[in-house]
């Protein structure tokens, strides 16, 4: 060091914080506890915190980013309400008590004269324990959160086979898994359980097979990737499924004691109970005893039921167990893995190799834990003993028009191996399993809804068979977006895609206030933007609008603010009490149920509200059942946290579990605690219940565990949850495209319902690509893990890491193209077309081409300036995606209704012009009361601590 | 001009980096963004922030690119930060003094009293690891979280950089690499971990871990059944299974 230089002043010891807050991060759908280190009122750091069940104190570059969030210059400030055209942005700020008093007009009004005219679909909120009460309290079935277009394929699948599913109600075993299969994961669901699993999983030397069209993120560290062709993974599945029951590698014992394997299917073609399960008297499924040579019951323990022949049943009926339906289907040639490989573009040869390593793990690895449990039998066993395959799937399974059915086939491919809930398998996360399906039905049949009169019953559920659809006399749907309709008969989330179009089209009925919430349906989150835009600006014959009132509450400045008509600011997700409730999408894991809140952090700077005050506001306004007391004032005075305290859905159960009772000693079930909010606080802002040791596999059959879960209102009885390999509802829907039962399909949608309503798994080509000779090559879209679920492109620092998104082209494609890296490519598909930058890369399938979703941003919106690399040259794919196909029907899986956004087929040109992305719409003026963005960004300098 | 410690101790603090787990989710690049735009050399600077040519210091960046073709390559995600080599030219290039590596534990800093923003140590450093910011016109760099390591007000356990407390995969380790005992030298010895470059003789203390070859299940190919290739589905007829 030089001798004049003097000595750098380092302080060391620099407090982080005057003060340490915990909370719940928001930066996406992960819920990871978060710790937030405040000087002088402001957020100086957030870190992950170590005691939180999600992310153990680790927190990914979102989470990190949050005080760019929380900052972000995009922020509304005041409800605004529209001066301009619809679209203009022009608005004036109003006071909370205009805005409130406009909607509870517009509201009132439709409540007393027919409450289905409200359409209420929230984007990715967490609250929908509220807002789906909130729905029925108005009385509108018009309700859905953003599942419709996320992952409702994933849910409703492992709902109605294993009474879990992927991601939410389920995870793999990262402890003791040797093996781990993953279908589909852009880089998503879930972000940080994920990334701490994988670290672990490959720390142990288990072997890690990606099947995903793309090589990045989580596929980038497989040891083996598959870059299967878009939407076929359904038949790879099949194929392996294939290739062990040729091979007789599957556990037959555990498909016998935990699974319909062995319940009696009826054989009766052409009469309206074939295919059904056959019951007794008390309806309680039946089997072939071997021992006793006759019909059993297939609940009881004492049978030794049979997996093959064909039996008579006393009433003379013949009926066969439902597993040789399966191994009779799938024995089949059509699944040889020659067939699946012409489809996937996997060889054969990778196929058999894939299923022999998946037989040898499941059946040579067994890993056996020294803890004893007695099953549902009261039977003790010594052991726990599981094959450890484990299999992770989202949204490249469920984005295509045969999710439902491919994800399907993922589970059945695990009841075969013995892999659920098993050591080193697929882990449930309680609440769940709950039975297959889980009881509760959908509410808003025609009979169900009624002026000013709340509906009896939530807006999403489960149907059972086709009396509980919600559809009219004629067939016609009862609901706006057609969920639960013969167009969509198992939409546990809604379909949120549709709904724009069948507002705009009165279709099946006009609607008067589309009221939406985190949801951006002007751009990133619409099918087909242009059409969109055109349908929310559409007006009628005297120039009203098409679409009347359209109200929308949203943190920030998106592209949705534009197409409102009164906007209704959010506070950040450091402003605000939030619930992530058991009733709703909990954190559990797979070792105890867990929920937690959000507290506010620091006080709003801007006249804004957090929109479930806002909700519980208009409801009492409105005067809604349990939102107000005889008198007729409202009941939760103190807002939302008030609500979460003392809102009981039944007695005892209230949106949180933790700390009830008058002292706060119960959890689960218990009265009201004043204090609970408090004790969360102290606790990190989350409870989390650890199962015993013996609770903690085959959950779906643990009598302990079974126990516990009716203790706490999990499961209604401790029966065991049987798996559901042949899924008897789908069958019922079947039947009546047959023409059996008084509820059947309109005559035009019969052969379809026949065709998809399979009890067992089946492949078929995505719509898409059944008419897409033109367009030969797949376009997919991906978040990237630095803004997965994320508003991210307006924060300074995710911006930076990616700005303007490419079209990523495999070189070989490129090559047959004559495309070259950094070309600028027209991407065309049969609605219209899109200009792109490409860049070129290998880890991609040769039929594919990709890119970044939602980094491309309208110009204007977010506070961006106008020139922004993101709206300069990224771009949205969602212009090209239609949300119907061309002859008019959903562009949707015909089973849920799930959006296809991954079925897209295009083509692409070189393109000449300027080296900026098209199309290009006009640039959105920055609503009132928000400032220009700053153009030096130095927000750390007022922490400075140098000594 | 400037010189390097006389007598350099044992201490060497560095990161070593598994480059066989990273996800390449950035996790570690925006948390270290966020710990030291409040930190020692506050603040982490950024220009034109919601505009066209946005662009801002960093201390860590993570690049990704592929290797090899195809089904045959891999991609490989790399986060690049300050290597605190043991012969950093980026301090001996210095004509103020202000680019130092401390004696006691290795770090290189930068002085930001006696930095004159000449940019030679930029220059100097083949890595890219120093970032100049425009506005105060200094030179920034990876301080290895030297105002949390040994930050008495925070728990032992907190006491690492932010970018290692944050890694959702457990890829950044840190520890005193001038110990062959220490868990991160063990780790270095256990997996073959890599100097950056050593050709150019800088020495780095960071290290980085290759990809394993990976993981083959080598499992013997699936015979056929007899039985179900005799009988097909009715081969399941005659088992008896207890429930």
């Amino acid at each position: 060091m030089s001798l004049l230089n003097p000595p750098d002043r380092i302080d060391f010891s620099a407090p982080s914080a005057d003060e340490v807050k915990t909370t719940t991060c928001y930066m996406c759908a992960c819920r990871c506890g978060i710790k937030v280190h405040l000087k002088e009122g402001k957020v100086r750091w957030i870190e992950g915190n170590r005691d939180h069940p999600v992310n153990k104190g680790v927190l990914c570059a979102k989470g990190s980013a949050g005080i760019m969030q929380h900052n972000s210059p995009a922020r509304l400030r005041k409800p605004l309400l529209r001066t301009g055209e619809r679209g203009s942005g022009e608005f004036r700020e109003i006071e909370w008590d205009e805005a409130l008093q406009l909607a509870t007009g517009w509201l009132a009004d439709i409540r007393k004269t027919d409450p289905r005219k409200l359409a209420f679909f929230t984007g990715r909120d967490q609250s929908q324990a509220l807002t789906g009460w909130w729905a029925s309290a108005f009385g509108t079935p018009n309700y859905a959160a953003h599942g419709g277009f996320c992952s409702v394929n994933m849910a409703a699948a492992g709902l109605y086979s294993i009474g879990g599913s992927f991601w939410e109600f389920g995870e793999p075993d990262w402890e003791h898994a040797r093996y781990f299969l993953m279908f589909g994961v852009a880089e998503d669901h879930a972000s940080n359980p994920i990334k701490i699993g994988l670290g672990k999983l490959k720390g142990r030397g288990a072997k890690f097979v990606s099947v995903n069209p793309v090589r990045t993120g989580y596929s980038a560290i497989a040891d083996e990737w598959i870059g299967v062709r878009p939407g076929t993974d359904g038949m790879l599945v099949l194929a392996l499924i294939h290739e062990l029951l040729k091979a007789d590698k599957i556990d037959a014992e555990y498909l016998v004691r935990y699974t319909n394997a062995p319940w009696l299917v009826i054989r009766a073609p052409g009469k309206s109970d074939d295919g059904l399960f056959a019951r007794d008297e008390k309806g309680r499924p039946l089997c072939w005893d071997k021992r006793r040579s006759a019909v059993g019951d297939a609940l009881s323990a004492e049978v030794t039921p049979a997996l093959a022949g064909t039996y008579t049943l006393p009433d003379g009926r013949m009926a066969v167990p439902s597993f040789q339906l399966l191994a009779e289907r799938y024995l089949d040639p059509a699944y040889a893995p020659e067939k699946a490989a012409a489809i996937t573009g996997v060889s054969a040869e990778t196929i058999r190799r894939l299923a022999a390593e998946l037989a040898q793990v499941a059946f040579s690895e067994t890993v056996t834990l020294d803890i004893p449990w007695t099953d549902w039998a009261g039977r003790r066993q010594e052991k726990m003993i599981g094959r450890p395959v484990a299999m992770h799937a989202m949204r490249g399974i469920s984005a295509h028009a045969n999710g439902f059915h491919t994800c399907r086939a993922i589970h059945l491919l695990q009841m075969l191996l013995g892999t659920i809930d098993v050591p080193g398998g697929f882990r449930f996360k309680p609440p769940f399993p709950r039975p297959a399906p889980p009881a509760v039905k959908p509410a808003g049949k025609p009979g169900q809804i009624a002026p000013g009169q709340a509906m009896k019953g939530p807006p999403l559920g489960f149907p059972a068979g086709p009396e509980d659809l919600l559809v009219e006399a004629d067939g016609r749907a009862a609901r706006l977006d057609k969920a639960y309709s013969w167009e969509a008969p198992i939409a546990a989330h809604g379909l949120m895609h549709l709904v724009v179009r069948n507002a705009w089209a009165g279709d099946p009925y006009p609607i008067d206030t589309l009221f939406m919430y985190m949801a951006n349906m002007s751009w990133n989150s619409a099918m087909n933007v242009p059409e969109t835009l055109a349908m929310l600006t559409d007006k009628d014959a005297s120039g009203a609008y098409k679409i009347p009132h359209i109200i929308y509450s949203d943190a920030y400045a998106s592209e949705m603010v534009s197409y409102a008509d009164l906007v209704l600011p959010d506070t950040t997700y450091l402003e605000r009490w939030d619930c992530i409730s058991l009733l709703d999408r909990p954190i559990s894991d797979a070792d105890g149920p867990a929920d937690a809140i959000r507290q506010p952090i620091v006080k709003p700077d801007r006249d804004v509200r957090p929109f479930q005050d806002v909700v519980l506001d208009l409801g009492a306004r409105l005067g809604l059942p349990g939102m107000v007391n005889e008198d007729g004032s409202s009941k939760y005075p103190g807002g939302y946290p008030d609500y979460l305290v003392r809102h009981e859905r039944a007695p005892g159960i209230g949106p949180l579990a933790g700390w009830r009772g008058a002292d706060g000693g119960g959890q689960g079930a218990g009265a009201v605690n004043p204090g609970q909010l408090d004790r969360y606080v102290e606790n990190g802002c989350f409870w989390r219940h650890e199962l015993k040791a013996d609770q903690r596999y085959f959950k779906h059959a643990n009598a302990s565990y079974l126990a516990f879960a009716k203790s706490v209102g999990f499961v209604g009885s401790t029966d065991p949850i049987v798996l559901q390999l042949y899924v008897e509802p789908l069958q019922k829907f079947r039947l009546a495209a047959q023409g059996h039962g008084p509820v059947q399909p309109p005559d035009p949608l019969r052969a379809r319902v026949e065709k998809f309503f399979d009890p067992l798994p089946i492949w078929y080509p995505p719509f898409e690509h059944e008419t897409a000779d033109d367009f030969p090559v797949s376009a997919l879209t991906q978040r990237p893990m630095a803004m997965y679920h994320s508003w991210g492109s307006q924060n300074a620092w995710l911006r930076q890491i990616h700005g303007a998104n490419r079209l990523y082209v495999g070189r070989r494609l490129a090559e047959r193209e004559g495309i070259t890296d950094d070309d600028w490519v027209w991407i065309e598909s049969r609605l219209g077309k899109v200009k792109a930058q490409v860049r070129l890369m290998d880890g991609v399938n040769p039929d594919t081409v990709w890119t970044w979703n939602a980094i491309g941003k309208r110009s204007g919106a977010w506070s961006l300036r106008p020139d922004a690399p993101e709206s300069e040259r990224g771009f949205l794919l969602n212009h090209l995606i239609g949300d119907v196909l061309a002859d008019g029907s959903p562009n949707a899986d015909p089973v849920t209704g799930q959006a296809a956004w991954y079925d897209l087929r295009v083509r692409l040109s070189k393109a000449d012009g300027a080296p900026r992305s098209e199309p290009r719409l006009p640039t959105l003026p920055r609503p009132p009361g928000i400032s220009e963005p700053p153009s030096v960004l130095r927000y750390g300098s007022r922490f400075r601590g140098r000594a | 001009m400037t010189d390097l410690p006389k007598t350099p101790g044992s201490k060497k603090l560095g990161l070593v980096i598994d480059l066989d787990i990273c996800v390449g989710c950035h996790a570690c690049a925006v948390n270290c963004k966020e710990w030291n735009d409040g930190g020692h050399m506050a603040p982490l600077t950024d220009l034109d922030p919601y505009g066209k040519d946005v662009s801002g210091v960093w201390f860590n960046r993570v690049h990704s690119f592929e290797a090899g073709d195809h089904e045959c390559g891999r991609t490989v995600h790399f986060p690049r930060s300050c290597l605190h080599c043991e012969a950093p030219d980026c301090v001996t290039v210095c004509p103020t003094g202000a680019s130092y590596k401390r004696e006691e534990d290795g770090i290189v800093l930068v002085n930001a009293e006696t930095c004159i923003g000449c940019k030679l140590c930029s220059w100097a450093c083949p890595y890219g690891a120093r970032e100049f910011d425009e506005i105060d016109g200094v030179m920034k760099k990876c301080t290895l979280c030297i105002d949390r390591i040994y930050n008495e007000t925070m728990d032992e356990v907190d006491r690492v950089p932010a970018c290692v407390s944050t890694c959702p995969v457990s890829a950044r380790h840190f520890g005193d690499l001038g110990d062959p005992e220490s868990k991160v030298s063990k780790l270095v010895a256990a997996r073959g971990g890599m100097d950056l470059m050593p050709e150019l003789g800088y020495r780095p203390v960071n290290k980085y871990l290759p990809p394993r070859s990976a993981r083959e299940q080598k499992a013997p190919p699936l015979r056929p059944s007899e039985e179900v290739a005799a009988k097909g589905f009715l081969a399941w007829l005659d088992r008896m299974l207890s429930r």
